[in-house]
């Protein structure tokens, strides 16, 4: 009988994602109603030393896999161990970061081990004993659906999406026992090789994993506007990006990874600050479940202002700086 | 080189959503359907590989009813030279498991070299197919592709993927699956001869048994996850205009963001 959770605890260049801690906290919520451990996996070279880190988060049991050719993720190594390690301990639930890694790896994973597998979902729950019953967004957020899992399928898979679940205070107390597991995966076998990391705009948070995000649209009239919400971003911190609407994207004021929609990234920051965006189907597809919304937009009628918390009829140009000042003061109370 | 892509047609990205009243699917009608976003990424990179090498053969595939034969024809208008349509009542309520499961049973009746799919499809917004075929196939998988370059050789490829603050520089051996994100290229239009050419371009249907798998392998029966319930998302209630002169007004947003949303 299966029985238990298993996380993946994804990590980069030595440091544990937020994604391991989110899977982690979700685990051990879901653990008090299924009962078993939970346990989890990490990946790499020399990262017996990041073990330790995830027992006051809830992990029972960490298996650590090692090697030189894990040291840098690769689809082929990560799915491989993943595979044979569910194939031993059988778990119930494996819970994955919805992370750009996650959502490479888990699909993978799922054919491999013949599981089922909820995407980038936001809400999961237990019933009848161990079934998990997944709550995800689909069409761009405009449905949402219950995914749940057919008889006899095991394990029951999902991805998290990034910064919806609540990392628990860890519980200094609580220790993970470690356990090295078995690498059989050779080098000739993977089929990939990662040549190098290009970081782009390194200082700032990725969009998809912001607290607060600033997002300026075709109301910011140019691409040297932005060094106004760059400014207003710099006041509010470490966990502050800057995103755009597509329309700021196609004219060429910034590049398309800072675009927020349904062709762009899909984010759920605390704060999401619109200027100048009218808040079209497909921009509220990225943004729709932010947890508070600002829109500053002098159309009293955009569309934004249905899906904002806080809204401010007046010209952006006026606002933003008055804005930056005032957090600033705020802030440094 | 043969380029497999595989498209999907979907609804209309500004099409309103409304769930039928059994709360499972999506209601159709009057919803227009185009080929979802990423696939025409997808389409337009292995064109512009076709221009590049020459000699090379571009098949689009696809999974659904009758009407994605259209979702076929528009990529042919692009440019593509030929389609497969796996069409089957059988087929209905597919899970990402048994859409990999029938696309990968028909791309194996196809030679490739190179497999390229959309990022992820805008209906349900899995982002998993791509990579569950890849795993049937056994080849390697490259997720959200920038930029990519084969080399001289035609075994491998140098290709760049977005990841969280930045991309990752990959060498790939082929055959490989990539998946397409957007920025990678702008799609073209159909020209006036791409569309008149449409009608001669090869259609092939597969039904379950064509493609040598079992009734049991496929749709529902063959998925691993079920839809229970769709339903409309929790609405945002009503927010408020913080109304007056520019200066008052923002004083009044950032204490509401600190003490009433307690965000900052
Ligand atoms: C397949 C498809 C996919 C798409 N995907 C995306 C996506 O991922 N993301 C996305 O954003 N869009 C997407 N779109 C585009 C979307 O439909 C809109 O065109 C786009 O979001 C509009 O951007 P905008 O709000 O910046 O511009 P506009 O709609 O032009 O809005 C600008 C707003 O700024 C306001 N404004 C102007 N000047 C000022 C000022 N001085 N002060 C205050 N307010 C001012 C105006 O009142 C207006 O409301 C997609 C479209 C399609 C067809
Ligand atoms: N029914 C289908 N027919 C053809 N290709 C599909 C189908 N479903 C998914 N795909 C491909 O897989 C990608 C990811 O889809 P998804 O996992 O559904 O988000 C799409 O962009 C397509 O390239």
């Amino acid at each position: 009988m299966a029985e238990g959770i298993l996380i993946y605890a994804e990590q980069r260049e030595g440091k544990l994602r937020k994604a391991a801690f989110e899977s982690l906290s979700e685990a051990s919520r879901l653990a008090e109603k299924t009962g078993g451990g939970v346990s989890a996996l990490l990946i790499g070279k020399d990262v017996d030393g990041l073990a330790p880190q995830l027992g006051p988060y809830g992990a029972g049991k960490v298996f650590v896999a090692q090697a030189d050719h894990l040291e840098k993720y690769t689809t082929e190594g990560h799915t491989a161990v993943f595979a044979d390690l569910i194939k031993q301990i059988d778990p119930s639930i494996v819970l994955i970061g919805g992370s750009t890694q996650g959502r490479d790896l888990a699909p993978r994973v799922a054919m491999r081990t013949g599981g089922g597998l909820a995407a980038d979902c936001i809400d999961l729950e237990i019933s009848d004993g161990n079934k998990m019953v997944c709550r995800r967004p689909a069409y761009a957020g405009k449905a949402h659906c219950e995914v749940v899992f057919r008889d006899g399928v095991s394990p029951q898979m999902a991805t998290l999406r990034p910064n919806v679940f609540l990392v628990v205070e860890p519980d200094a107390s609580k220790t993970a026992e470690v356990e090295q597991f078995q690498v059989n995966i050779t080098p000739d076998q993977i089929r990939v090789k990662p040549i190098e990391m290009q970081v782009k705009g390194g200082e700032r948070v990725d969009l998809t994993e912001a607290e607060i995000i600033v997002s300026g649209g075709r109301g910011m009239k140019g691409p040297e506007n932005f060094a106004m919400l760059e400014e207003l971003a710099d006041v509010l911190g470490g966990n502050c990006a800057v995103g755009a609407s597509r329309a700021a994207v196609d004219a060429g004021w910034r590049e398309q990874r800072f675009q927020v929609g349904q062709t762009g990234k899909v984010v759920t920051p605390n704060l999401y600050i619109a200027c100048g965006i009218s808040g079209a189907i497909q921009h509220l597809a990225g943004m729709g479940s932010s947890k508070v919304i600002v829109a500053v937009n002098k159309d009293p009628d955009a569309n934004i202002f249905k899906v904002a918390d806080y809204g401010i009829t007046e010209d952006l140009f006026k606002i933003v700086p008055l804005l930056k000042e005032e957090l600033k003061k705020l802030l440094s109370e | 080189m043969n380029i497999v892509c595989c498209i999907k047609q979907v609804p209309d990205t500004a099409t309103v959503i409304k769930i039928d009243p059994e709360e499972k699917h999506i209601q159709r009608e009057g919803i227009t359907y185009i080929v979802s976003p990423y696939d025409e990424f997808a389409v337009e990179e292995a064109l512009q590989i076709k221009e590049k090498l020459g000699d090379t053969t571009v098949t689009v595939v696809t999974m659904g009813p009758e009407r994605a034969k259209e979702a076929l024809r528009q990529c042919f208008a692009m440019g593509a030279d030929e389609g497969y349509h796996l069409v089957d009542d059988a087929f209905d309520d597919s899970d990402t498991y048994a859409t990999a499961t029938t696309l990968a049973a028909a791309i194996k009746k196809i030679d490739f070299d190179l497999i390229i799919c959309g990022k992820h499809a805008v209906d349900g917004d899995t982002s998993q197919v791509g990579a569950q075929v890849a795993e049937l196939l056994d080849i390697p998988q490259v997720s959200m592709i920038m930029k990519e370059e084969i080399n001289d050789d035609k075994k491998t490829a140098v290709v760049n993927r977005q990841l969280e603050g930045g991309e990752e520089v990959l060498e790939v051996q082929l055959p490989s699956l990539w998946t397409c994100q957007k920025g990678l290229n702008e799609p073209r239009y159909p020209t006036l001869k791409g569309i008149m050419g449409t009608k001669k371009k090869p259609i092939t249907d597969f039904t379950v048994s064509d493609l040598g798998l079992s009734p049991e392998e496929v749709g529902l029966l063959g998925s691993k996850t079920d839809v229970s319930k769709m339903y409309p998302p929790p609405p945002r209630l009503p927010g408020r205009i913080v109304e007056g002169e520019p200066e008052e007004a923002v004083k009044e947003l950032a204490k509401l963001l600190r003490e009433e949303a307690k965000v900052i």
